[in-house]
């Protein structure tokens, strides 16, 4: 048993829900009881889904449990074939109806439907909404698929182009939507036709053709990677390794498909202008160098946005986390290269007390690190799902490919004070529009002072009816237990510019405690400047 | 039970109205759901859900998710260790217990929250509060109830949690109205100064703010029900020798005119001291309630069944605003509570008690109602098929009771339309 207040993933079941949301004629029969009904405004709220998750909830009560839930459950499966004429089903069970024990495989068999039922077994004891996801695209597509052990030399490949399937979308996905539209122009432009993308917008039989394509895209492995590796496997299928974000990572992967597809990767793709990059590289961006980012997130996520934030934007990952336990040694071997021990866990008041620890200067994270970093003052940027209806937005966003670096680019830099700004600000900080609470003008909420960031979030209409209680995180602020603070000091701290006075001070009380300095003297000031400057 | 054949609707005339009711697949929350107000209610209370990581997602889900540092509830989630006998589950939830009693000492009531998989594997929860609280009492007290979506539809969690505090409470002879059912508190100063203006000075209400101030009951206390959905808390509470009065639920000029005057009856306040108490605070609910009239009179409203409240609101849309009732879908209908509600709809009206989501949304589209009233789940994509809808959930996270959010009330129900006629898109 374990105390949970907030959790990164649903359960496994709500994994298999983003799979079957995303196909376009599977319907799921879920035994579950009423209230797990909730998982339908995930989807038509947080995603603005126009249609229902195809999902049917058998909704038994006590009172069924005595009786029959079993021949409920049967009816419900019949009742949704009739109605809803899928070309395949899912059935399954909720915690509720793992406990119960009705065995949905044989009871949905027994009823011989013209169309596939694939039973899934999702232990909702052990498993979680990712390993839920990936366990139901491996059934469908092991129910779905005929093993075709690929002859070397396939005789169509030769008069058509390269083909390939994109693996790993789903509903509720962080930017599947726009990655699948990007990446699906990039292996255009590669020379790669595509011929199923699943699950996002598949049919059951696009499903059953998956076979017949010469690779797989993995673009999501969390989702995508057990079923790709049965293709592989079972259909001789090689699938890609190379996660297309960033503009690092997006030449490796075109310059691993053009070695899957067996052609010649264009030459101007791999040299392909990218915005971000010259962003990076123009004066303005100086002041991103060394920027201290705390980075946590989905194992893919996470890693990618690591080697985006150290090699592209130059900053330093001090900091480098993952809730997926299934992928705990990607992420530790990830975190090895930046000279980091990885914090593995799902615990968001451990990620919140790793992330104060590290003083960062900007978060990457899940909507849940976005709440801690309010209520830490520090700007942060989403970069994996958990999320919220705002990281949703109406204009094409990829994570993916060139454009997805430039999103990453803009998105990851807003939040945080522009160069040239940081510059006027220091020259002018006497001025009477100058000071503290004065926030600057391209930045909104994030830029609050500590004290302010404790007020609600706004952006969902049933969280702006109440209202926050006040933050239990202690300002920053205050000294150091043992340290104190000279009369001089405390006045030549005040002429530090105030957006990097905190940061000032925490470094000089940290220094003194290190040096067991017990009054802190403008010396001191300056003593842990030399020591920590960068 | 429930072979396809009972599944469906059956009909039954009650004295008033056609009340039919539907079994089948249902799309409402659980009980559970009620903690997202009850927590923000009581100050010092902390709600512990022991179930599955399905739970936490619900509740988290429900609140839209993380805006409490930490929040006042969380869940002991039953893993596989537990189901397996590998861990004594008393011992483990006696563990997270004291883990959380130490992290958060500002706690003065716990409750321990069952759920499905609690009940399922018969977890009694009824025997950990007891034998918690030998270890916590005085310092925190510990109840328990269920929330269980097998058990309860959504309000129904708060009516359990209610009801397993009222055989707690301390036994009093003074002659006093209580207010049962949650409000905010804003509301419930409201309803207190009006009564207070009627010379009434001992009014309770249940829930307390604070686990200290909850009210003593007993023979001399006359009950007003605030919300619809306290069958269990009614009947609790009469076993304590409460007396329940029977009254519409004070949803608009009307309905909380009616309410005030049942309590103001029952302790002898005369017309005209009820007049001049009542007088200003009505004329303004009455004026707020009249602006949206237009926007809302002859327009048809369907109902799906969600919160309980389906029936006092459609009343109020039918009587002030002149609205016409297509279907009021409602998860259960406590017929000597609403007695006087059913009384008060139109002649015609369908209540439909229960629920069969996909033939209702059939006869949802049949029906093209103006406005749809229903949950989280089925809004957008209502939307989508060009209804016009209003989610349920604000009905009940809003300030609607009484006379100064009778407008506020009406509003919500005017905005989809407001919206659909500003945009142009
Ligand atoms: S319906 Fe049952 S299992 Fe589902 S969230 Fe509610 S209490 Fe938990
Ligand atoms: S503020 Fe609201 S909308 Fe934004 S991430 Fe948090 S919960 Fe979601």
């Amino acid at each position: 048993m374990k105390l949970t207040l907030w959790t990164y993933e649903g359960p496994p079941h709500i994994g298999a829900m983003r799979v079957a949301t995303a196909l376009t004629d599977v319907h799921y029969v879920l035994h579950a009881p009423q209230g797990d009904t909730y998982a339908d405004l995930l989807f038509t709220m947080i995603e603005r889904n126009g249609r229902r998750p195809p999902v049917t909830y058998t909704t038994f009560q006590a009172r069924d449990l005595g009786g029959d839930t079993a021949q409920l459950f049967q009816d419900a499966v019949s009742g949704a074939y009739e109605r809803f004429q899928p070309g395949a089903m899912l059935v399954g069970a909720s915690c509720t109806a793992e406990l119960i024990q009705d065995d949905p495989a044989g009871l949905s068999a027994a009823l011989a439907l013209p169309v596939p039922v694939v039973p899934l077994e999702l232990p909702a004891y052990q498993k979680k909404e990712n390993w839920g996801a990936a366990e139901t695209l491996y059934r469908l597509v092991r129910s779905l698929v005929t093993p075709r052990p690929r002859a070397a030399g396939d005789a169509t490949a030769s008069v058509r182009r390269p083909l390939c399937n994109i693996l790993g979308p789903t509903a509720l996905g962080f930017r599947h939507r726009d990655d699948v539209t990007e990446i699906a122009r990039l292996l255009g432009q590669i020379g790669v036709d595509i011929h199923v993308v699943a699950p996002l917008g598949a049919s059951a039989a696009d499903l059953s053709r998956l076979g017949e394509a010469d690779f797989n895209v993995v673009l999501y492995p969390e989702v995508a990677g057990p079923a790709a590796q049965w293709l592989k496997k079972s259909c001789g299928q090689p699938m890609t390794s190379v996660v297309p974000i960033g503009i690092g990572a997006t030449r490796e992967f075109i310059a691993e498909v053009a070695r899957l597809a067996g052609i010649e990767p264009p030459a101007h793709l791999i040299g392909a202008p990218s915005r971000a990059a010259w962003y990076s590289r123009s004066v303005d961006s100086t002041y991103l160098t060394g920027k201290r980012v705390f980075i946590f997130g989905d194992a893919t996520h996470a890693i990618a946005a690591a080697r985006v934030a150290r090699d592209e934007l130059g900053f330093t990952v001090v900091g480098l986390g993952t809730y997926s336990r299934e992928s705990a040694r990607e992420v530790r071997a990830a975190a090895s290269q930046y000279g980091l021990e990885a914090l593995i866990t799902d615990d968001y008041l451990e990620v919140e007390a790793a992330a104060a620890a590290l003083h960062p200067e900007l978060i990457l994270g899940t909507q849940m690190e976005r709440h801690i970093a309010k209520r830490l003052g520090v700007p942060c940027a989403v970069i994996s799902a958990p999320v919220h209806v705002q990281d949703f937005p109406a204009r094409y966003s990829p994570q993916m490919g060139f454009e997805g670096a430039n999103v990453i680019f803009d998105s990851w830099v807003h939040p945080l004070m522009m160069g040239l700004e940081e510059h006027l600000l220091a020259m002018f900080r006497d001025d009477f529009e100058f000071h503290d609470k004065a926030a600057s003008s391209h930045l909104g909420h994030t830029s609050a002072p500590v004290v302010a960031a404790a007020t609600a979030p706004a952006a969902a209409p049933v969280e702006a009816i109440r209202q926050a209680s006040p933050a239990t995180v202690p300002a920053d602020a205050t000294a150091a237990d043992g340290v104190r603070w000279d009369p001089d000091a405390e006045k030549e701290l005040l002429k530090i510019p105030f957006f990097v006075r905190g940061k000032a001070r925490r470094n000089t009380e940290r220094f003194a405690l290190q040096k067991g300095v017990n009054t802190i003297s403008v010396g001191t000031i300056y003593d842990a400047k030399a020591h920590f400057g960068r | 039970m429930s072979a396809m054949p009972d599944r469906g609707c059956t009909e039954q005339a009650t004295a008033v109205k056609l009340v039919r009711s539907a079994r089948g697949q249902r799309e409402v929350f659980c009980g559970l759901t009620g903690i997202v107000w009850l927590h923000r209610k009581i100050q010092d209370a902390f709600f512990l859900v022991v179930g599955s990581r399905t739970c936490a997602h619900l509740i988290q889900s429900a609140a839209g998710v993380m805006i409490f540092a930490e929040p006042r509830f969380g869940t002991a989630i039953i893993d596989e260790r537990d189901l397996a006998g590998l861990a004594d589950v008393n011992d483990e939830l006696d563990r997270v217990v004291e883990q959380l009693l130490s992290r958060r000492p500002e706690i003065k009531l716990l409750f321990l929250v069952g759920s499905c998989p609690s009940e399922v594997i018969k977890l009694d929860l009824g025997r950990a509060a007891a034998r918690l609280s030998r270890s916590f009492e005085p310092r925190v007290r510990i109840r328990h109830y269920s929330g269980s979506g097998i058990e309860t539809t959504f309000t129904q969690g708060e009516d359990a949690c209610l009801a397993s505090l009222v055989p707690t409470l301390v036994t009093s002879e003074r002659r006093q109205l209580l207010i049962a059912g949650s409000l905010p508190d804003i509301v419930e100063d409201q309803f207190r100064r009006l009564f207070a203006a009627m010379g009434l000075d001992a009014v309770a209400f249940l829930p307390a703010r604070r686990a200290n101030e909850f009210p003593e009951i007993g023979p001399g206390t006359d009950v007003l029900l605030a919300q619809p959905f306290l069958a269990d808390t009614g009947r609790a509470l009469t076993e304590r020798g409460c007396r329940l009065l029977t009254a519409p639920f004070p949803f608009g000029a009307e309905g909380t005119t009616a309410w005030l005057k049942a309590g103001a009856s029952a302790f002898g306040i005369g017309e005209a001291a009820f007049d001049d108490a009542t007088r200003d605070a009505r004329s303004r609910a009455e004026a707020s309630v009249a602006r949206y009239a237009p926007e809302l009179s002859g327009k048809r409203v369907f109902f799906f069944p969600d919160s309980q409240l389906e029936v006092p609101l459609a009343r109020f849309l039918s009587r002030e605003l002149g609205m016409g009732l297509a279907e009021v879908g409602t998860p259960f209908l406590h017929r000597s509570h609403l007695a006087a509600e059913l009384e008060m709809l139109p002649a015609d009206t369908v209540v439909v008690e229960g629920q069969d989501v996909e033939a209702q949304l059939d006869r949802c589209r049949a029906e093209k109602p103006d406005l749809t009233v229903c949950g989280l789940g089925l809004a957008n994509p209502l939307e989508a098929e060009g209804l016009t809808t209003k989610w349920s959930i604000e009905l009940v996270f809003s300030p609607v009771h009484g006379y100064e959010q009778a407008g506020d009330l009406a509003e919500l129900f005017a905005r989809p339309f407001v919206r659909r006629l500003r945009l142009a898109v």
